[in-house]
C-alpha cells in the first residue's frame, strides 16, 4: 500500500473528529473527537516516519500520545468538576464567558 | 495480504470514528472510539511501528478509555439527541458541511502534493525500525529533552486533574472552625456580637485554596 493512502484515512478521521467537535454538544464526546484528531494526526506522522525511513515520526507519535492523556485528565477533571456544581454537562448552557 | 489487512483495518478505523460521532449513548460512543483505537493500531503495525502499535493499544484503549468509562458511569452517560434546543439546526448543518470541506481540502492536500516518496511503499528500513530498543535509545538520546518535558507535562496534568476533581470543602471546614473559635472566645459576647465576629472571619476569606 502507497503511503498516500494512509494519509487520505488520516484525513478522513480528522474530519470526522473536526465535525464531531462541531456538531455535538456533550463535552465528554467533544474529548472523544478531539481524540479522534489527534490519533488521525498520529497516523499521518507514523505514515512519514514510514516514507522516510527514519523513526523520528514515531518518537513524535509518542509524544502527542503523552500529550493526549494529559488532555484526557484535565478535560475529564473538568468534567467531574462541573458535575460536584451541578452545572449542566453541555456545552451550550455553559456560556458564562461569553463563548 | 496488506492490502486486505490495511483496508480491513481502515474500515475498522472510519466506522469507529463515524461511531464515535454519531452515537447518542457517550458510554456506547467510548465503546467505538476503543474498536477505532485496535483498528488504529493494526495500521500502525502495517507501518512498521511496533512500539507506538503496543503503546496505543496498552495506554490508550487500554487505561485511557478506562477513565473515560468511569467518567461516563459517574456523570452518567446523559442521552443527547443530535438534534434539539440549544444551537440551531442551520448551524449544525454548517458545522457538518465545514467538515466535509475540511476533508475536500484535506484530500487536495495530499493526493496533489508533489512528494515522490507518497506513492512508494515507503523507503527502506534497517532490521529493528520501530522495535523498542531503537526508540529507546533514541528517547534517551537524541530526544531526551523532550522525553522529560513530557514527564513533567504528565506530572502537572495528575495534580491539575486532582486539584480540579477534588470534593470542594474547604469552606464549609474553614466556617465551623471559625464559629468553634468563637464558641471558645466569646464566653460573655452576646448573639449580636458572635455574628458580627462570624462575619468578620468570613470577611478574612477562605483559607488559601
Amino acid at each position: 500500500m502507497s503511503i498516500s493512502w494512509y494519509l487520505v484515512v488520516s484525513a478522513f478521521v480528522f474530519s470526522i473528529g473536526a465535525g464531531g467537535v462541531l456538531v455535538r454538544r456533550n463535552p465528554l464526546v467533544i474529548l472523544l473527537c478531539i481524540e479522534l484528531m489527534l490519533n488521525a494526526a498520529n497516523l499521518a506522522l507514523v505514515a512519514f516516519a514510514r516514507a522516510n525511513g527514519d523513526m523520528e515520526g514515531q518518537i513524535f507519535a509518542i509524544i502527542v500520545m503523552v500529550v493526549a492523556a494529559c488532555e484526557v485528565a484535565v478535560g475529564l477533571g473538568l468534567i467531574v468538576a462541573l458535575y460536584r456544581r451541578r452545572l449542566p454537562i453541555d456545552v451550550d448552557e455553559l456560556r458564562e464567558l461569553q463563548g | 495480504m496488506a492490502e486486505v489487512i490495511f483496508f480491513i483495518a481502515a474500515i475498522g478505523v472510519i466506522a469507529g470514528a463515524l461511531g464515535t460521532v454519531l452515537l447518542r449513548n457517550a458510554f456506547y460512543a467510548v465503546l467505538s472510539l476503543v474498536g477505532h483505537l485496535i483498528s488504529l493500531a493494526a495500521l500502525f503495525l502495517l507501518l512498521r511501528a511496533e512500539f507506538v502499535a503496543a503503546a496505543q493499544v496498552v495506554v490508550y484503549a487500554g487505561a485511557v478509555m478506562v477513565l473515560y468509562v468511569f467518567v461516563v458511569a459517574y456523570v452518567g452517560g446523559v442521552d443527547q439527541d443530535m438534534t434539539g434546543a440549544g444551537t440551531g439546526t442551520a448551524l449544525r448543518g454548517i458545522s457538518a458541511l465545514f467538515g466535509i470541506v475540511l476533508l475536500v481540502e484535506l484530500c487536495i492536500a495530499v493526493l496533489g502534493s508533489s512528494l515522490r516518496s507518497l506513492d512508494t511503499q515507503g523507503t527502506g528500513f534497517f532490521a529493528g525500525f520501530g522495535s523498542p530498543p531503537e526508540i529507546g535509545e533514541l528517547l534517551l538520546t537524541k530526544f531526551l529533552l523532550a522525553f522529560e518535558a513530557a514527564s513533567f507535562l504528565l506530572l502537572i496534568a495528575a495534580v491539575g486533574a486532582v486539584i480540579l476533581a477534588r470534593r470542594r470543602s474547604g469552606l464549609e471546614e474553614a466556617h465551623e472552625v471559625s464559629v468553634a473559635d468563637l464558641m471558645r472566645s466569646g464566653e460573655g459576647g452576646t448573639l449580636s456580637d458572635e455574628k458580627e465576629r462570624g462575619s468578620l472571619a468570613e470577611a478574612a476569606g477562605p483559607p488559601n485554596l
